[in-house]
């Protein structure tokens, strides 16, 4: 048993905490919440690609530097802290690498994978239709497969991230004759291609990130799938569960809670004793919720796969995030509904952000409810009926 | 990092659970709720022999050297159990105090029997405010000759009716942290009474009433007036020795509580198939996991000399509110029949209650952990 990192792990955070303190462009400083997730900056990713920093625990003829996964929970923890805007490769680097390192062809590795590691590819991920959320094997898009290609035709909703990707990785239905998990495929389609309509969705932070997608009669070449036809139900469960299983699931706020206590002190609120209680216990469910995160990681450094401590990990974390915002939101009192960015607003209305967009992450890889049945019947053996 | 436990200590762990399971079974641990002193001579012999009260003492004291770490895996499977009995007042609360406090002399003399279960400790700390606070420390002892004249009243004071030695925390100056004193007092002392509290979960605890009871000068640990420091010391371990008994506490409630799940069938099916209950045995887990974890860790960093103030703080004030609301959930799946008197789920329940108070509750915690903030 033991619960630090390596010297050598303490010697890479430090250097990736001096070049991310060059790095990091004044706007996203500024406002360092959640920028994993809406901190587009391809020049950052692409810089980041140089220094070996994406598709870290990857094979190096691919790109990657075959490090451990607890060196990338490193380098992951540093640019969430950070508020590095690393949108542009989290998807390629959290999940559609790993997807196609695992089911993928040669010649996709090398296309994708490649394209991940110095930045370049950024991906959307399409799960979600309108008839289809958490019972996400009910989805009806179909992927006909027709000669030297794919027919798409069908609708995603709740898109990330695909308005600026150059590819949609997504879950499709390649035959619509057989049961429902049964009749899935994964695929990654050129975005550009003919017959494709982006439009925005604008949530309640008045923000663009989540859109609909329309596909009509696409014609998707035959290498867009990643692995098995009609297999892609039981190639997804792994890929999930590197979605739901990161740093970021716990610390997208970690700045806003450290920058809390700064300005509680500055203030001179910290005599005030239910202040100090609910910034304590915050600290107390933060570092609960580290050791829930650090142990998947751990336990993919140890080549176990994680399934339900991942869905723990993020139903526990994304629910900390929520009541840190809230927490905070209260200490700031009538400021705590204020979202005026100016300096002399306390935390220029950053608490405001959180609390806005903390719903979406107990939605989000899975809602709570989801993950919580994941580890009542993986992780606790309870039966489903 | 490694979140494993050593080969040795899964050995541990199994002899203990193994041993544990027929040798203290639910039987017992209600016959000693029941009991006056609450103590099994014959279970404490044989835990003797097995070399557990000196798990933790160096070898020098005719012990067996092992670590905190070792120590705490040992405490686990004792919570597990509803171990009875005066361990973690012997061991942790007075053994430890011995080895922090003691003169080598005393650690000679008195560390060799404890780790033989031939002598039985106890530590008398809080007074009529039940605070952990050195300004709460009024008991006087006044200096008569080489001797001390101890007179106040102690509160809540485990075991006390069957420890043969009692520390007793006293004041001889001073007001605040400064001025405190710490005595190994006989308890077959003149002028020492005991009246014993109805407890909760049927723990002993005491109220002790000194009347000018005589302590030699010799039997003072530590140093005149410097007491507190190492009781700060011995209350961290202490701290997280309380968390592994109720990591193993919780653990037990789990399984019992997802086994129940499984087999009880209401509708038609097991409840443990409504998504309520899975929800409830989800929290239950996400708990579990976080207060074995949160535990380990700091029970690892003490084993390790690593500073640690705030990690046991949040070890003590996040276990005891997850085993808390485990214990409360785990009424709730098991129904009315979780609420009997003679099922096992009331010794867990009331066991969360009382150790999430005892040795500072989540308030005390979180003003630790505010002040090791900065704040």
């Amino acid at each position: 048993m033991d619960f630090v990192f390596t010297p050598e792990q303490e010697r890479f955070r430090a250097e990736i905490r001096e070049f991310l303190e060059k790095e990091i462009p004044p706007e996203f400083r500024r406002k360092p919440e959640n920028n994993w997730i809406r901190g587009f900056c391809p020049e950052l990713s692409r810089k980041l690609g140089q220094k070996g920093w994406i598709g870290l625990a990857w094979p190096k003829k691919y790109g990657g530097q075959e490090k451990s996964y607890m060196d990338r929970l490193v380098l992951t923890e540093e640019l969430v802290c950070s508020g590095a805007p690393v949108f542009s490769h989290w998807f390629g680097d959290r999940q559609v690498g790993p997807a196609i390192l695992a089911h993928g062809t040669e010649e996709q590795k090398q296309k994708f994978l490649t394209g991940i590691t110095r930045g370049e590819i950024q991906f959307g991920v399409g799960m979600s239709e309108p008839e289809a959320g958490s019972d996400l094997a009910s989805l009806q898009l179909r992927a006909i497969e027709e000669g030297d290609h794919f027919t798409i035709n069908g609708q995603k909703v709740w898109t990330s991230g695909i308005h600026n990707a150059h590819y949609i990785y997504m879950v499709a239905r390649t035959d619509p004759d057989t049961p429902k998990h049964r009749g899935i495929s994964e695929l990654v389609v050129d975005v550009n291609l003919p017959g494709i309509t982006i439009r925005p969705l604008k949530d309640m932070t008045g923000e663009y990130d989540l859109n609909e997608v329309f596909f009509d009669n696409v014609k998707a070449p035959l290498d867009s799938l990643i692995g098995e036809k009609n297999h892609g139900w039981y190639q997804i469960a792994e890929q999930l569960d590197f979605e739901r299983s990161g740093v970021e699931r716990l610390m997208s706020n970690y700045p806003l809670l450290r920058d809390t206590v700064e300005y509680v002190r500055k203030a001179g609120l910290n005599k005030v004793d239910w202040i100090r209680r609910k910034l304590a216990q915050l600290e107390a469910e933060f570092e609960v919720g580290r050791l829930l995160v650090y142990r998947v990681a751990w336990m993919l450094s140890q080549g176990k796969v994680p399934n339900y401590e991942a869905a723990m990990a993020k139903g526990y974390g994304t629910a900390f995030e929520q009541r840190l915002s809230n927490a905070i939101t209260q200490i700031l009192g009538m400021y705590g509904q204020i979202a005026d960015d100016s300096e002399d607003i306390p935390l220029i209305g950053r608490a405001v952000s959180a609390y806005l967009y903390c719903p979406a992450y107990t939605l989000q890889g899975g809602t709570s409810e989801i993950l919580k049945g994941i580890v009542a019947t993986r992780g606790l053996g309870l039966p489903t009926k | 990092m490694d979140f494993n436990l050593n080969e040795e200590q899964e050995m541990l762990r199994k002899m203990a659970r193994d041993f544990l399971t027929t040798e203290s079974p639910k039987s017992l641990v209600r016959e000693m709720v029941e009991d006056d002193k609450g103590h099994s001579e014959i279970l404490w012999q044989r835990m003797a022999e097995l070399g557990w009260m000196g798990l933790a003492f160096p070898e020098e004291y005719g012990a067996t050297g092992g670590s905190f770490l070792d120590l705490a895996v040992l405490l686990e499977e004792m919570g597990r159990a509803c171990l009875p009995g005066p361990f973690f007042s012997s061991i942790v609360l007075g053994g430890m105090t011995l080895m922090e406090a003691g003169s080598e002399e005393q650690k000679q003399r008195f560390l060799p029997l404890l780790a033989e279960g031939k002598v039985i400790l106890t530590l008398a700390i809080l007074e009529e405010d039940g605070q952990y606070d050195p300004k709460s420390v009024k008991l006087t002892a006044n200096a008569e000759g080489s001797d001390y004249v101890l007179h106040g009243t102690k509160m809540f004071v485990p075991d006390a009716a069957v420890a043969d030695y009692i520390i007793c925390v006293a004041r001889t100056g001073g007001s605040g942290s400064s001025g405190i004193t710490l005595f190994l007092v006989d308890a077959k002392s003149q002028g020492l009474s005991l009246s014993p509290f109805i407890t909760l979960a049927g723990d002993k605890q005491y109220r002790i009433t000194w009347d000018g009871v005589r302590v030699p000068g010799e039997n003072i640990l530590g140093e005149k007036d410097n007491g507190w420091i190492y009781i700060e010391k011995v209350l961290q371990k202490a701290v997280v020795g309380l968390c592994a008994m109720m990591v193993g506490g919780a653990q037990q409630t789990l399984e019992m509580t997802v086994d129940y799940a499984k087999e009880r069938k209401q509708f038609g099916r097991p409840i443990g198939s409504f998504q309520i209950i899975q929800h409830h045995c989800t929290d239950m887990a996400t708990d579990m996991d976080g207060a074995r974890f949160i535990t380990y860790q700091a029970a690892w960093k003490l084993s390790e000399g690593l500073p640690c103030i705030k990690d046991i703080s949040i070890a003590k004030l996040w276990t005891g509110e997850a085993f808390r609301r485990m214990t409360s959930l785990a009424v709730q799946v098991h129904g009315t029949l979780g609420w009997m008197d003679d099922h096992d789920v009331p010794f867990y329940y009331k066991r969360a209650k009382a150790w999430e108070l005892w040795l500072g509750g989540a308030d005390f915690h979180q003003d630790v952990v505010a002040t090791e903030m900065g704040l």
